[in-house]
């Protein structure tokens, strides 16, 4: 039964504990002991870690170097706002028709860019990141620099099933053929030819899926901050998304969302010494390229493997 | 005729790396290709899966022209190669490089791999299974679980051949499977390279530098020097011809 499949037990355990820590969150919203700080930052790091991974998708599971991901956040972010706020349609739609939108702009970007290596990758995805910012700059419609107000629809209900079910979509994508294909594309380029692997084919699918879900969380981000102004989609955007796939570790989904979370966090206790942030970071990067140059989890993934039984183990 | 290679040749600006090249192989041969140190043997399998376009002639696979095919394109038509400089997935497991190769059978969708569909499940239980079954044949099930970087030498080489083989192909390439093997293991190899020939129902071409080596398994030999094919023949004939032995003068020949 299929069922029976799904429910193994490292799923089920893992579903438990994000029931239980979703409900203990949202418990302490409804009876208001949660202070505002806690809950904006809790779904920052909601938003952070779709990013996170979704970068992560292209830049650690397939090595293509994108530094451009503010740029399909920015996408979602105002495709779901206008949907939402000057066109009064529903959340639901406007995450969606954002993040689709985005994946669109991923993939027409993707087929000419992705034949680019290293440098030129991040160089091309950087200004491409850069364009769409100042296209929306440039916007009457939405504001110009100035952006546009609307009012908050997202919950932390949304953020926290909306990023469960990307992390859970990503990392069926990634323990799949198709996402062996994407490693093969990182781990030796003409040997995955070779072997029959359409290389650009999963280039440019990894680079679509990423944008998908980085205008996924811009859409969740938009409706969630009362304002979006194009400053919000800056390079320097791009760049902490990087810092927190970097520090988690290349090619690792629970790498990425300790990354996300450990950033949302540093940030938030800089709040009021914001120049720190930059300081630390940089910090960080330096003590990190020294003493674990992989990241705090290289390619492996945080494991709940004991949970399983022996059978089960060697099978998946 | 399973492979036509019709005056095939290829520049790299002066060089004339491969010249008007005349290759014939039936289905079923295990045909060798040899020649001295930069003769053109690897800039052949270069040029036939599709790394290199030719700069002039055919090559024609079951009777369709395959130049201008991309790589992977090459690999569906039925050719898969290995690589006389290793070039295994490193960081992954020696099951992963096996499965990668399935990857153009695979009978699931992306969309039925996110939702997790019976058809994933199926799918990848298949492929489990016959990952296993062909590193079996390489004695190389027990080590299915390391990481591929962390073999022995002569084990890369052999898992290189079953990644080759689990691409399906019709035609296998092989370049120099047994450069840096000692004899013991290179014997072995041959032995393999026979039997996998047999069990597999595959056509071979083979490329090796070391000449009494392929004497033992070919049935027939491309002799290469200067990119010119400078002898054909049962190895018999190869051995004796006078312009073999001027190419490898200076070396032993058997
Ligand atoms: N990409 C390239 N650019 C320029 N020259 C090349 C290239 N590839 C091969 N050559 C040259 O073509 C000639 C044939 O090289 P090739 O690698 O095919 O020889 P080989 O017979 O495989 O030799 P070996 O036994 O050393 O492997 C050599 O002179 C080599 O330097
Ligand atoms: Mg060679």
């Amino acid at each position: 039964m299929i069922v029976s499949k799904w429910l193994n037990r490292k799923n089920v355990f893992g579903l438990l504990a994000a029931i239980l820590f979703y409900a203990v969150i949202q418990g302490s919203i409804l009876t208001d002991i949660l202070p505002p700080f806690y809950k904006l930052n809790l779904i920052l790091i909601c938003i952070y870690i779709i990013l996170a991974t979704s970068l992560n998708l292209i830049n650690g599971i397939t090595g293509q170097f994108s530094i451009g991901h503010a740029g399909f956040m920015a996408i979602g972010a105002y495709l779901s706002a206008i949907i939402t706020a000057k066109l009064h349609g529903p959340l639901a739609l406007g995450l969606l028709v954002g993040a689709l939108v985005a994946a669109a702009v991923g993939f027409l970007v993707g087929l000419p860019t992705l034949r680019l290596k290293g440098d030129y990758l991040a160089i091309a995805t950087l200004g491409v990141g850069e364009v769409v910012r100042i296209v929306f700059l440039n916007t009457e419609y939405v504001g110009g620099a100035a952006g546009f107000t609307l009012s908050s629809k997202i919950n932390w209900s949304w953020s926290f099933w909306l990023m469960v079910l990307s992390v859970v979509i990503m990392h069926n994508l990634i323990n799949s053929t198709h996402g062996r294909a994407c490693i093969s594309v990182r781990e030796n380029e003409i040997a995955a030819e070779a072997m029959g692997i359409n290389t650009t084919k999963y280039k440019v699918l990894a680079f679509t899926f990423g944008a998908f879900f980085a205008g996924l969380a811009g859409g969740i981000y938009a409706n969630y901050m009362y304002i979006i102004q194009p400053m919000t989609f800056s390079f320097l955007k791009s760049f902490d998304i990087l810092v927190m796939v970097v520090l988690g570790g290349l090619g690792s989904l629970t790498g990425s969302i300790f990354g996300a979370i450990f950033m949302t966090v540093i940030s938030a206790l800089l709040a009021s010494f914001p120049e720190w942030r930059m300081v630390i970071t940089a910090l960080l990067l330096v003590v990190m390229m020294v003493f674990r140059p992989t990241g705090l989890m290289g390619t492996k993934e945080f494991s709940l493997n004991f949970l399983r039984k022996k059978g089960e183990r060697n099978a998946a | 005729m399973l492979l036509n290679i019709e005056n095939l040749s290829k520049s790299f600006g002066g060089l004339k790396a491969v010249s008007n090249l005349n290759i014939e192989i039936r289905e079923g041969e295990l045909i060798g290709l040899i020649g001295p140190n930069g003769a053109g043997k690897t800039t052949v399998f270069n040029l036939l899966t599709g790394v290199y376009d030719p700069t002039e002639g055919k090559m024609l696979f079951q009777g369709k022209d395959v130049s201008g095919l991309k790589p992977y394109q090459v690999t569906h038509r039925g050719m898969a190669r290995t690589f006389q400089n290793i070039r295994l997935f490193g960081d992954l497991s020696v099951i992963d490089n096996v499965k990668i190769a399935f990857h153009q059978h695979a009978k699931y969708s992306t969309l039925s791999a996110i939702l997790r569909m019976p058809g994933y499940f199926s799918g990848e239980e298949e492929m489990e299974q016959k990952a296993l079954e062909l590193l079996q044949v390489f004695h190389l099930q027990g080590k299915a679980r390391e990481i591929a970087k962390n073999l022995p030498y002569g084990e890369q080489r052999r898992l290189e051949i079953a990644r080759a083989l689990a691409a399906k192909p019709k035609l296998l390439l092989l370049d120099e499977p047994a450069a840096g093997m000692n004899p013991q293991e290179t014997h072995e190899l041959m032995e393999l390279i026979r039997w996998i020939r047999e069990h597999f129902q595959i056509t071979i071409l083979l490329i090796e530098h070391d000449m009494s080596l392929v004497m033992g398994v070919c049935e027939r030999i491309y002799v290469l020097d200067y990119g010119i094919i400078i002898a054909h023949g049962n190895p018999a004939e190869i051995k004796s011809n006078p312009k073999v032995i001027e190419a490898y003068l200076g070396e032993e020949v058997i």
